[in-house]
């Protein structure tokens, strides 16, 4: 039997979404105990929330001010603490998975899978390697504990009718002052978060500013849906780093995904092959995202973009 | 600051469309273009801009694997790096051992600061940075947009999925880079030529000390599952009418 600690990703007041979608992913191991641990300075309504998931056992809560931002160097100790009789130890593979799990793993002297995207046993998974252009099939020896972090694009989160029980823990490590936490800036919107909507409209190099993105926005707002962008938008400044898509960016899989004024680069397709429909407008019929999409569009895109929103009345 | 370390990975270059070995044993490498992985060298670029104010005096680049990473080696003191180890192995090594690796070299070398790409763009794992900060006992500050010495201390601004996190880390640490820190530069010519003459060591895994344990075991690789190519319509109402067809607006 296998059991399994998840690492609940918060921000201090609610559960990320990667964290019921990492439940997934531990969940389709056969027979397997989920238990999800909260680190913060105070996990009363995280925890609360985390409870609610199908499929967990327990969850657990390790609360001090140390633990008010998720700092890598300073939550690895604790997790190695607590990680004493679990079989995996798993992860979100979104920048507080990637930056954390590494580390404890390596604390724990075994190696870490990066982005499973399928179980097939215990021990043994699949995850994507070159930009999602060959697929591994990898073992993890069945004597260690199993670190991972889980392609949260590849699992759909479990539902929320559960009551788990909460327990407190407490957690003898040492910890490290040679990190602090500064600050952190974010555009935050009320559009729907980028890795969890349903619907996404993505702009790339072709939209040739910042201001000429508010057609993007304005797309997107009549239906619902986050916005997404292609490293080369990013890179020129027409919109937040957050927002690129792809490879380096984040890995995404809504139902539905516009692709607009964007090529189709291998790096930026392995952010939305998991997509349900890919819709893409382009000016140039030989664009390699035609060859991905399944609704294409040959036009200029400051012509059919407001002719879109407008049609969407 | 006397030594900063750079990782650079020799990796198929990021243009080339990979294909999966017909055996599932790995991907197509005979006469593929390999290259530094892309960011790798804007760690070194940022390396030699703390050089070149003034805040670091010697550059290494270092590099574990084939004797071919030379060739990636040799770009690297071309950009300008002072010196280059090559840690030869033919073997494939789990990203533990690179990290084991690259701690036995910060100790020979008392580096201050190893600076790394975010991932490698074979295996995509982002784990060396954070593996190599966890066994040296240090900290990390990864996927780095922005990096500002002073003294012992550095301010690193991290692209995470919420916007940009600043931290602040104590030296000796890890940083590992993202896209958006920096512009590296070109090679020209002359340098290529100079880059000749400069130190390159090749050491062995047993010289280190480093004992490589059997890890993660790759069973086999495999093309993934195609998109079909759809269809093309041809105006915005055709566009609204498919959607609506497939119950999506
Ligand atoms: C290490 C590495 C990592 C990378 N990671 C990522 C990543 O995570 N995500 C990512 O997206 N990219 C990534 N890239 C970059 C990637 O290779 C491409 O350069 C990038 O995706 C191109 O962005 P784009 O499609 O917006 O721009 P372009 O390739 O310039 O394409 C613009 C498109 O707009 C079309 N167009 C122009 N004008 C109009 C108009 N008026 N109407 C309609 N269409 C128009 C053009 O026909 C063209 O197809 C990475 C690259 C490297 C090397
Ligand atoms: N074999 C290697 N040789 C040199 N540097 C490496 C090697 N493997 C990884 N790195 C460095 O570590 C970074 C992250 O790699 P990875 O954890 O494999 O995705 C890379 O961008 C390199 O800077």
């Amino acid at each position: 039997m296998s059991k399994i600690l998840v690492i609940a990703e918060h921000d201090g007041s609610s559960l990320n979404p990667s964290t019921a979608k990492t439940v997934a992913c531990a969940a389709s191991i056969e027979a397997a105990e989920i238990h999800v641990v909260v680190l913060a300075a105070a996990a009363a309504a995280v925890a609360g929330e985390a409870a609610q998931l199908d499929s967990v056992a327990k969850v657990l809560t390790v609360e001090g001010p140390e633990n008010e931002h998720a700092l890598a160097a300073v939550l690895a100790p604790q997790i190695v603490a607590l990680s004493a009789g679990y079989s995996h130890v798993f992860g979100p593979s979104t920048t507080f998975g990637k930056d954390l799990m590494p580390r404890v793993a390596a604390l724990l002297g075994v190696n870490q899978i990066s982005d499973i995207m399928l179980v097939l046993t215990s021990h043994s998974f699949k995850r994507p390697v070159y930009a999602g252009n060959a697929i591994l099939t990898v073992e993890a020896p069945a004597d260690k504990v199993v670190v991972a972090t889980v392609r949260i694009a590849s699992y759909a989160a479990v539902a929320d009718g559960n009551n788990a029980a909460i327990e407190s823990a407490t957690v003898d490590a040492e910890l490290p002052d040679h990190t602090r936490f500064v600050g952190v800036q974010s555009g935050a919107t009320d559009r729907p978060d980028l890795q969890t909507a349903a619907k996404v409209v993505s702009g790339g190099r072709a939209l040739g500013s910042a201001e000429s993105f508010d057609i993007i926005y304005a797309l997107a707002d009549k239906l619902g849906a986050g916005v997404g962008a292609s490293r080369a938008a990013v890179d020129a400044g027409y919109v937040p780093n957050e927002m690129q898509v792809g490879q380096t960016g984040k890995i995404i899989a809504p139902d539905l995904y516009l692709a607009i004024g964007i090529s189709g680069a291998i790096q930026h397709l392995t952010g939305i092959k998991d997509a349900g429909t890919i819709v893409a407008i382009n000016k140039d019929e030989e664009a390699p995202i035609f060859e991905v999409a399944d609704i294409g569009l040959v036009a200029d895109l400051f012509k059919a973009i407001p002719e879109l929103t407008e049609a969407l009345d | 600051m006397q030594k900063i370390l750079v990782g650079l990975k020799r990796v198929v270059d990021y243009n080339v469309r990979v294909r999966v070995k017909s055996d599932g044993s790995g991907v197509e490498t005979d006469g593929v273009k390999m290259s530094i992985n892309p960011f790798d060298e804007i760690a070194l670029e940022e390396a030699l801009r703390i050089k070149e104010r003034g805040e670091a005096e010697e550059v290494i680049v270092v590099s574990v694997g084939a004797s071919e990473a030379q060739q990636q080696l040799r770009t690297g003191l071309a950009m300008g790096a002072d010196r280059a180890i090559l840690v030869d192995s033919q073997e494939s090594l789990t990203p533990l051992d690179v990290a084991r690796i690259f701690k036995a070299i910060v100790d020979r070398e008392s580096a201050e600061l190893v600076i790394l790409g975010k991932q490698a763009i074979d295996g995509d794992n982002s784990q060396l940075g954070q593996m190599l900060a966890a066994i040296w006992g240090r900290p990390q500050a990864t996927f780095a947009s922005k990096v500002e010495l002073a003294g012992n201390k550095a301010s690193v601004t991290r692209e995470v999925d919420a916007g940009l996190e600043t931290i602040e880390i104590d030296l000796p640490g890890v940083i590992s880079v993202d896209l958006r820190l920096n512009e590296p530069r070109y090679v020209k010519l002359p340098d290529i030529m100079k880059a000749k003459k400069k130190p390159l060591d090749q050491l062995s895994i047993e010289e280190l000390g480093v004992e490589v344990a059997a890890g993660i075991k790759e069973v086999t690789y495999e093309p993934p599952s195609e998109r079909e190519r759809g269809v093309m319509v041809d105006d915005v109402a055709g566009l609204v009418a498919a959607l609506k067809d497939k119950g999506l607006v």
